[in-house]
């Protein structure tokens, strides 16, 4: 395939493994977190952890937007589908997750449920416009990257004088979950964890480019590096991580510059700007409330708010207690330091969020790193 | 003169008609449908018999049976139908025991309303596919569903076949420093399906590859008898059936990314579609696994047959109490190939 085999290339990893175990100074350890669930997949599926030192280790961050979506907001979906005549269209990750009494979207579905699996919020639009008598909702979730699509849809829908098409806003921030991340107690007080530098998102970096990131490198000293999710992007961005630590840097630098810009993609940015605006509070699956870190739709779109128009209760349910999900999610403990972890919770029956999408930590890890342990 | 003919009844009509209740109901509408479409276009001494049971002589040796139900949707997709179909996928389970199938039975369910002319389509490229393969239809039933309670047409067939003298080949057989072989380009099938599913619809020239492979199993058997395992790659995709055998046998495996045949188109949609070409599924395909030894030769054979041009040794049998699947990726780590979770594609076959 053009243009994505040549960021796969076997031979060029090889040499950019050489230099990195050639560089990594064997007297430090290097604790890198890729925030994105997307690079988290990749040094899955590629094998990438085979390629590094011991003494770089990659520490898996909270960017699956499907992980920490909160089993209350889910629980919503299962009641709202529930209404007789309603269609509720999602992402395909979204089915299988968890909400309250072992319920999901895909047993609401075998119960006699409308839930349609959508690759694109236009399909959700197209789907409205195909059943003008019944109510649409879109379970519209993720970060930056998807938020852009869910604001052409609101504006799509509101063209074409749709009365029946309405918007479950999830969308949340980046910036937000990794300051949240910094500023924990584990990192900032107790030093439990030593977080020495970041691989900065991917597809997020197109829309908000490279200069968000700016604040934490100068605030927080630690160096980022935006990478692509293909493999040899994650191996060129450990190097340049690596570079930076070894020179005492903390910088924001550009792997993925043939994507990313310093000011991202402006005309997404104002289009999300016109449609939503910042929620107060949050709830993060495993991080708990983060003020400011999620959007909703704005007052003049209020006909296109799910939560406006049916009654939405705020809806807070607790993960099982011996779910480590939490302290996974901020880097504090690996997958395989949970109890649950492989046992009673798996991807065909996930208990915590990160088990729940091939792009959370727990699932990456049980479907393609598993033979580590056990070797 | 009378214009009346006797014994005169007008014959279905397969351009606008639909099937109906009645179509099932054991009446004289029933027996039409069978007469004219069934009869017609499966016609063999068996089913020429017109009993509710197909008499046949039982071949010496050790037979096999196996029974498959196809629901498939679309039930036309680039490369075959639900007929074919679920000729190519029974002939295939049987002759994954290494034997020579011999006779398919066929159920269908039909839902009201289903169009004659689709049926019509359906069941001739059925007949079609059963005399290709030499394995006749010799019985039969036919259900009428009301309107949606079904989705068109539904298609169990069950075959059977006699088994080679001192050919043994089963999931328990594979052993550590066996070699694992496929028969050609993984994947095709799946992707034809997705490529017209109404929420995906793009545009691929792939074709499904659904075909019989007794004619490849034949072959095969015969040069090397003692084949450990043959499997075909279907529902769950090459991970799928691999992760099977290896529980089966208590063994692992190791693949190697580099070897395995997928053609770019199919690696190109997976990559769109955030699929992986191992779990999507083949319906003209076979996994093989052998004795080292026998390996170059078996490879050889297969290369040799039609069916099997685009044949790879794409891994090896090795210990594992753990029975994990693994993968050499390209990129130069490992990983697990693991089972499939979920769903990844309903109603491929």
């Amino acid at each position: 395939m053009k243009y994505i085999d040549e960021f796969r290339d076997g031979a060029l990893a090889k040499n950019i493994a050489a230099n990195i175990a050639r560089e990594a100074d064997p007297q430090r350890r290097y604790h890198l977190m890729e925030f994105c669930g997307g690079h988290t997949h990749a040094i899955s599926r590629y094998g990438i952890a085979d390629l590094l030192p011991a003494n770089v280790r990659m520490i898996h961050g909270p960017g699956c937007p499907v992980c920490v979506l909160p089993a209350g907001r889910v629980e919503n979906a299962v009641q709202l589908v529930q209404m007789p005549g309603l269609i509720l269209c999602c992402y395909g990750d979204m089915l299988r997750v968890p909400a309250a009494n072992g319920m999901s979207l895909l047993k609401a579905k075998a119960r006699g449920a409308d839930v349609r699996m959508v690759y694109s919020s236009a399909d959700a639009v197209k789907i409205a416009q195909e059943n003008p008598q019944r109510q649409v909702v879109f379970f519209a979730i993720g970060f930056e990257t998807t938020t852009p699509p869910t604001a052409v849809a609101i504006r799509q829908a509101q063209a074409l004088g749709l009365k029946n098409f309405t918007v479950f806003c999830n969308h949340v921030l980046t910036p937000s979950a990794i300051s949240h991340i910094l500023q924990s107690p584990e990192i900032r007080q107790l030093g439990v964890l030593t977080l020495d530098g970041f691989i900065g998102p991917a597809h997020v970096s197109t829309v908000i480019g490279s200069r968000p990131y700016e604040y934490f490198a100068e605030e927080f000293q630690k160096p980022v590096v935006i990478a692509g999710f293909e493999p040899l992007d994650v191996m060129q961005a450990i190097l340049m991580l690596v570079r930076q630590l070894n020179e005492g840097r903390a910088e924001v630098e550009n792997e993925f510059s043939r994507a990313v810009t310093r000011d991202g993609n402006v005309k997404a940015q104002q289009l999300v700007a016109e449609v939503f605006e910042l929620r107060r509070v949050f709830e993060w699956r495993g991080l708990g409330l983060i003020p400011y870190s999620a959007l909703r739709i704005k007052a003049q779109y209020a006909d296109y708010d799910t939560e406006l128009r049916f009654d939405i209760p705020a809806l807070s349910i607790a993960d099982n207690k011996a779910c480590k999900c939490g302290a996974i999610l901020r880097g504090v403990k690996r997958p395989q330091d949970c109890k649950l972890f492989g046992t009673v919770c798996t991807p065909d029956n996930p208990m915590g969020s990160c088990m729940v999408s091939s792009e959370g930590a727990c699932a990456a890890y049980y479907s393609y790193g598993r033979f580590r342990e056990a070797a | 003169m009378s214009t009346i003919k006797p014994n005169y009844t007008r014959p279905l009509d397969f351009k606008h008609g639909r099937v109906d209740m009645t179509h099932g109901s054991g009446g004289r509408a029933m027996a039409q449908l069978i007469d004219e479409l069934f009869v017609a276009a499966f016609d063999n001494e068996f089913l020429r018999q017109m009993n509710d049971q197909a008499r046949f002589p039982a071949p010496q040796g050790r037979m096999v049976m196996s029974t498959d139900s196809h629901v498939v949707s679309p039930l036309f997709f680039p490369g075959g139908d639900i007929g074919c179909l679920s000729v190519h996928g029974t002939i295939n389970d049987v002759a994954m025991s290494g034997a020579r199938p011999l006779y398919l039975s066929a159920g269908f369910i039909l839902e009201e309303g289903f169009p004659l002319a689709d049926l019509k389509r359906i069941i001739e490229s059925m007949a079609q596919a059963s005399r290709d393969a030499g394995v006749p239809v010799i019985t039969g039933d036919t259900k009428v569903v009301e309107q949606g309670k079904g989705d068109g047409v539904f298609i169990t067939t069950t075959g059977i076949g006699v088994v080679p003298e001192g050919v043994n080949i089963s999931g328990e057989r594979a052993r550590p420093g066996d070699k694992i072989l496929v028969s050609g380009m993984l994947g095709d099938h799946g992707v034809a399906v997705m490529s017209l599913r109404e929420n995906l619809t793009f545009h691929t020239s792939i074709q499904s590859d659904t075909a019989a492979l007794h004619g490849l199993v034949a072959d095969m058997v015969a040069a090397v008898p003692d084949i450990h395992v043959l499997r075909d790659p279907t529902r769950g995709g090459l991970a799928t059936t691999l992760n099977e055998i290896a529980r089966q046998s208590a063994v692992g495996m190791m693949l190697h990314e580099n070897q395995l045949p997928i053609r770019e188109q199919v690696k190109a949609a997976c990559e769109f579609l955030g699929l992986d070409p191992l779990y999507v599924a083949n319906e003209g395909k076979l996994a093989a696994i052998c004795a080292p030894e026998d390996a170059e030769r078996l490879l050889q054979v297969m290369r040799a047959h039609p069916l099997g041009r685009d044949a790879a040794i794409v891994g090896e049998v090795i210990e594992d109490s753990h029975c994990f699947v693994q993968m050499e990726t390209a990129f130069g780590g490992r990983r697990v190939v693991d089972w499939l979770t979920g769903e990844q594609l309903p109603r491929i076959c």
